[in-house]
C-alpha cells in the first residue's frame, strides 16, 4: 500500500554530488526567467522535477541541497515541496518505473488484478525495486484517462486499455529490452467510441 | 442532438495533426485580429451573454468571473489555467491539450486581452508530460505567428503563455491551491475572500479557468454568443465534452449538447451497459465528487447543471462513472473514500482527520462488520465534515457516501443483517 519511494534512502545510495548538466544549466536559467524576479520560489518544482528526470527518476539529498542553493532560497522549503508532492521520489526508483492507477474508474475495468498478476510477473510488491534495477512498482490514484482505463504509468507514458494479455505482452517487452507503443494497447487511437 | 456543424473540438480524438497547418484548416486563429478590435468590455459581454458556464465543475458564469476582475488598475493581472485534471472520472482537458492545443492557446489570448492579464500560466498536471510537449509546440507555433508575444496579432497588447508543471496533488486544482502551488508551496487552498479577482497569484488579480472553458471561447467569438447559447437548454447553454467511464461496452469522450438525455449518451456513444442497460446500478453523473444516483433515477435525467441539481447531485465536470450490477458499490465508493484520504492536504482538521476515518469507517461497510447504529454515526460525520472545510475537498469526500446511504442504505443493513446471521 505505502509508498516508500516518498523515504529519503539510505545514505550507502546516496551519491556525493549532485549539479544539473550543461543542457539543463541554460533550461533552468530559462525557467526562472518564467517567474518575476523576486518569486524564486516559484521555480523550485520545475527544477526539482529536472532534476529527478536528470537523476534516473529520484532526487537524492544532495538534488536537493543544490537546487535550494541555485534559488538561494531555504532548504527546508525545497524538502517541503518534495515531500508533499507523490511525483517527487526520495529513494532510487527502477529502470522501468510502473505506476498502476487503482482509483474506482480503473478499479471498474480490473486493475486491481492486473496489479495482483503484476506483482507474480515481476516478483514485487508496490513499493519495492527489483533486484536487477529493472522495474520498481507504485500504486497511484486517479491518472486522468478514465475512459480508456485500466491505465499504467512507466516513467512519462502512458499505457491505456489494457487487459491481462496485452498488459503481459507489454511487461514482456520491456524486461527484454524491446520496444513498445504507448498509448491504447486495443485497436483504439484516443478516447473515441469503438467502432 | 448535437448537429456536427456545432461540434467545437472537431479533432477531440487526434485524427487529425494537433498542429498550426492542420489546426488553421479547422478555423483556429481565423478571426483573431477582427477579435482584437473588440473593447474588453465587449468581450466579457458577449462571453457573458453566451450563457457560458465554468467547465472545471463548479459551473459559474465565465463572463461574470471575468467581470470580477478590477478594471482600470496599473496593477499586472495574471490569467492562470486550470489543467490540473484529475477528477475520477475525468480526461476531457487531455484531449483538448493533445489535440485541439490552438483552441486553448487562442482562448487564452481572448481571455487574457479581456481582463488585462499580460501573462499566462497553464498549470498542467506533471503526469501529462506527453500532453504538455503537445502543447509547449503549439505554443511555439503561435509566438512564430506573432499570435503571442509583444504586440500580438499586430495590436498594442503584449501576452505571454507559460506552462508550469504540477507533481501529482489532486488539490492544487482548487484554484486558491494552484496559485499557492504556482508561488512555490505546498499546495494548500487559502482562505476566501480574499478572493484571486482581488488577491490572487503573486498577490494581484487573477483569474483562473478550467481549459475546456478557455478552449470553446474562440468559437464562441467566431459563431456568435447568439449560437452558443441556441445550444443545450435554458441557463446551461453550449456543448460540453462528456467522459463516460466503468461499466459500459465503450467507454469514450464525446461532444454533446447539454441537457442531452442520460439514457442516449451511454447508449448511442458508450455501447450500452456491460450487460444491458436493466443491469445498471447506478450511475455517478460528474466525476467521483458528487453523489451518485440509482438506476430508477437515471431513465430519463438531462445531463446539465440544473437539472442533476435538481435530483441532489451535480454535473460537475461530466464525468460519468457507470456502475453495473456485477459491481459492489460499497467497494466504488469506499476506494473513492482512499482517494479522498490520499489528497487531502491535511491543513484543515475536519478534512485531514475525517477522509482517513471515513475510509476505515468504509473498509468496515465493505466487510459488513457494522452496526445500524454505527452505519447512522457514518452519515452524521460525512454531514460534519461538509462546509466545514476550507476547500470543496472535504464535501468532495462527504457526498460520495451521502449518496451512497440515500440510495443504498437498506441494501447494505440487509447484507449486514445476513452476515451476522450467519455468524
Amino acid at each position: 500500500m505505502g509508498n516508500n519511494f516518498k523515504k529519503i534512502a539510505n545514505e550507502e545510495l546516496q551519491p556525493d554530488n549532485f549539479s544539473f548538466s550543461n543542457e539543463n544549466l541554460l533550461k533552468a536559467k530559462d525557467i526562472v526567467k518564467m517567474y518575476p524576479k523576486n518569486y524564486r520560489e516559484s521555480s523550485i518544482m520545475p527544477l526539482l522535477s529536472m532534476a529527478q528526470s536528470q537523476n534516473d527518476g529520484w532526487l537524492p539529498k544532495k538534488a536537493i541541497e543544490y537546487v535550494s542553493k541555485f534559488l538561494n532560497v531555504p532548504e527546508m522549503k525545497v524538502l517541503e515541496i518534495a515531500t508533499f508532492y507523490s511525483m517527487y521520489n526520495l529513494s532510487p526508483v527502477g529502470k522501468h518505473h510502473i505506476e498502476i492507477c487503482t482509483t474506482s474508474p480503473c478499479m471498474l475495468r480490473g486493475s486491481d488484478n492486473l496489479l495482483e498478476k503484476l506483482k507474480n510477473w515481476i516478483g514485487i510488491n508496490t513499493g519495492e525495486i527489483t533486484d536487477d534495477n529493472k522495474f520498481s512498482l507504485n500504486r497511484v490514484e486517479c491518472l486522468g484517462a478514465c475512459v480508456n482505463a485500466p491505465v499504467v504509468k512507466i516513467n512519462e507514458n502512458y499505457y491505456e486499455d489494457l487487459d491481462l494479455q496485452s498488459f503481459e505482452e507489454l511487461i514482456n517487452k520491456l524486461s527484454n529490452n524491446k520496444n513498445v507503443k504507448m498509448g491504447p494497447q486495443s485497436s483504439r487511437k484516443g478516447s473515441e467510441p469503438k467502432k | 442532438m448535437i448537429k456536427k456543424n456545432d461540434i467545437i473540438f472537431s479533432n477531440l480524438y487526434g485524427f487529425k495533426s494537433p498542429l498550426i497547418e492542420e489546426a488553421s484548416k479547422r478555423g483556429d486563429w481565423k478571426d483573431i485580429k477582427k477579435i482584437f478590435k473588440k473593447t474588453p468590455v465587449d468581450i466579457i459581454d458577449e462571453i457573458t451573454k453566451s450563457g457560458l458556464r465554468g467547465r472545471g465543475g463548479a459551473g459559474f458564469s465565465t463572463g461574470m468571473k471575468w467581470n470580477f476582475m478590477p478594471k482600470g488598475d496599473k496593477k499586472q493581472h495574471y490569467l492562470v489555467i486550470n489543467a490540473d485534471e484529475g477528477e475520477p472520472g475525468t480526461c476531457k482537458d487531455r484531449d483538448i491539450i493533445r489535440n485541439e492545443p490552438h483552441k486553448l492557446i487562442e482562448g487564452c489570448l481572448i481571455a487574457g486581452y479581456a481582463i488585462n492579464a499580460s501573462k499566462c500560466y497553464i498549470y498542467i498536471r506533471g503526469e501529462f508530460y506527453n500532453e504538455s510537449i503537445i502543447l509547449q509546440k503549439a505554443i511555439d507555433e503561435a509566438y512564430k505567428k506573432g499570435y503571442l508575444g509583444k504586440n500580438c496579432c499586430g495590436s498594442s497588447f503584449d501576452f505571454d503563455v507559460f506552462i508550469h508543471y504540477g507533481s501529482g496533488a489532486y488539490v492544487c486544482g482548487e484554484e486558491t491551491a494552484l496559485i499557492e502551488s504556482l508561488e512555490g508551496k505546498k499546495g494548500q487552498p487559502r482562505l476566501k475572500p480574499p478572493f484571486p479577482a482581488n488577491v490572487g497569484l503573486y498577490g494581484m488579480p487573477t483569474t483562473v479557468n478550467n481549459v475546456e472553458t478557455i478552449a470553446v471561447v474562440p468559437t464562441i467569438m467566431k459563431r456568435g454568443y447568439n449560437w452558443f447559447s441556441s445550444l443545450g437548454t435554458k441557463n446551461n447553454s453550449g456543448s460540453k465534452i462528456f467522459c463516460i467511464s466503468g461499466n459500459v461496452n465503450n467507454p469514450c469522450n464525446v461532444e454533446e449538447e447539454l441537457g442531452v438525455p442520460l439514457k442516449y449518451l451511454i447508449q448511442k456513444y458508450a455501447g450500452d451497459v456491460v450487460g444491458g442497460w436493466n443491469n445498471l446500478l447506478a450511475i455517478i453523473p460528474g466525476g467521483s465528487s458528487v453523489p451518485l444516483l440509482p438506476k430508477n433515477m437515471c431513465e430519463d435525467v438531462l445531463m446539465d447543471f440544473d437539472s442533476l441539481k435538481n435530483l441532489g447531485t451535480g454535473l460537475g465536470t461530466a464525468g460519468i462513472i457507470v456502475i453495473n450490477k456485477q459491481t459492489s458499490i460499497v467497494k466504488v465508493i469506499a476506494r473513492l473514500s482512499e482517494f479522498y484520504k490520499h489528497e487531502s492536504c491535511g491543513q484543515c482538521t475536519p478534512c485531514r482527520e475525517g477522509t482517513g476515518w471515513l475510509m476505515r469507517m468504509m473498509e468496515r461497510v465493505v466487510n459488513n462488520d457494522v452496526s445500524r447504529k454505527e452505519i447512522e454515526l457514518l452519515e452524521e460525520v460525512t454531514r460534519q465534515i461538509e462546509g466545514h472545510t476550507i476547500c470543496a475537498l472535504g464535501d468532495a469526500a462527504a457526498w460520495p457516501i451521502q449518496g451512497l446511504l440515500k440510495h443504498f442504505k437498506e441494501d447494505i443493513l440487509k447484507n449486514v443483517e445476513r452476515k451476522s446471521k450467519v455468524a
